[in-house]
């Protein structure tokens, strides 16, 4: 496979993760917004285990999808 | 976008370059970064106490990414790395109580900030002083890919490591994935101290302390020093974090849009690893405190505002 269709392959890998990203944002985190100002006014030790869980969380999901983007290029490059 | 927590106003793509680029640079020097998110956080008007706890989640899930690529490449010593992170939580507690402290006076930003400044210049300049003199040491002849760690982490003050592990402070302990026959635990468990300290008190993982104080002082190799301590960074900076959160030193959400930026640069600096030797990781990681130095001392010029 020529070297532009690597980057071609990755920029695209890049692109479907920032949808990916984008529709998190959208539907996810702003929503978010707002309860959890409410649990860091009132509640912070359940603001404090929802805040790390909520990392935690998405560290692994999130690496579940880049490791199976970064296959899919390493698939595509052999 | 604005973070109703810390009440700030913040481009989320800042965010999200700042976690990737801190990303390759933790999975690569096995850093957690806050020498650049801190000062990049603070730059942009994030208050410092919101900056200290806010950044030590975000590296909870760095880490957790990045350590997961160096157990794979075989970079972490887990016998090690239980024995630091009980010295570092001692010092993450101390280090949060000293913020806690400050915030009752109103002094956090003032204090933190050239304390942090400080600690980056002076490790940046050791750091390079060290990986100059190591590059001009003769190593092995073999080709990279066929040398040990230790073949290819040539240090230029392996005397420390030598003292170090010559003290007779029991009990001992042998670390054979580092290569090292025996070395008092007391002398793990300062160093980790130490690093919790600052860890807890400037926030993030304190990596630009604690990696180079394996090599230097405990004579870890450098690559194992890079998994070893983000396996560690995981678990210290989910304690400091939550502690943190209890006293209302995290924006979640300013952590949580850093870390979709990081997840993927965290897999490409675990991965560059393997093609450089110890002292050329070193010597590129020197420049890097000076970054976040230079960061900190333009938040305060200018009243840190990033337009």
């Amino acid at each position: 496979m020529r070297p532009s269709q690597n980057w071609k392959a990755f920029a695209g890998e890049l692109i479907l993760y920032a949808m990916l990203l984008w529709g998190y944002f959208v539907f996810v985190l702003h929503y978010l917004a707002d309860w959890l100002k409410e649990l860091f006014d009132h509640d912070r030790w359940l603001f404090a285990t929802v805040a790390l869980l909520l990392m935690i969380g998405q560290a692994a999901g999130l690496e579940i999808v880049s490791s199976f983007l970064f296959q899919l290029i390493r698939r595509r490059q052999k | 976008m604005y973070f109703p927590i810390s009440g700030t106003e913040i481009s989320p793509f800042y965010l999200i370059g700042l976690g990737f680029i801190i990303g390759i640079l933790g999975g690569f020097f096995g850093v957690g970064g806050s020498f650049l998110a801190g000062p990049a956080l603070f730059a942009v008007g994030v208050p410092m106490n919101f900056v200290v706890g806010t950044d030590l989640l975000h590296i909870v899930g760095k880490s957790m990414v990045a350590a997961r690529r160096h157990r794979i490449l075989g970079n972490i010593d887990l016998r090690l790395a239980m024995v630091m992170v009980l010295g570092t939580i001692g010092g993450s507690e101390i280090g949060v109580q000293g913020v806690e402290a400050l915030k009752r006076i109103a002094k956090v930003d003032l204090v933190v900030g050239v304390t942090t400044t400080i600690v980056l210049v002076a490790t940046s300049c050791f750091v390079f002083f060290e990986s100059w003199m190591a590059l001009k040491l003769k190593g092995s002849d073999k080709p990279l890919q066929e040398q040990t760690s230790q073949e290819k982490d040539k240090q230029a003050f392996q005397f420390i490591a030598h003292w170090t592990h010559s003290l007779d402070w029991s009990p001992k302990l042998g670390l054979p994935h580092s290569g090292i026959k025996s070395i008092s635990a007391w002398a793990i468990l300062l160093v980790s101290f130490v690093g919790g300290i600052f860890s807890g008190f400037l926030g993030g993982g304190a990596g630009y302390i604690r990696m180079p104080s394996m090599v230097y002082l405990l004579g870890i190799p450098t690559h194992i020093a890079i998994g070893t301590d983000l396996f560690e960074v995981m678990v210290s900076a989910s304690y400091g974090s939550f502690r943190h959160a209890l006293n209302g030193n995290v924006d979640v959400l300013i952590a949580l849009i850093m870390q979709t930026g990081a997840a993927v640069g965290a897999q490409i600096g675990a991965v560059l690893t393997q093609y450089f030797e110890g002292p050329k990781i070193r010597m590129a990681f020197a420049f890097l405190p000076l970054i976040g130095a230079g960061l900190m001392i333009y938040g305060f010029m200018t009243g840190h505002r990033i337009h």
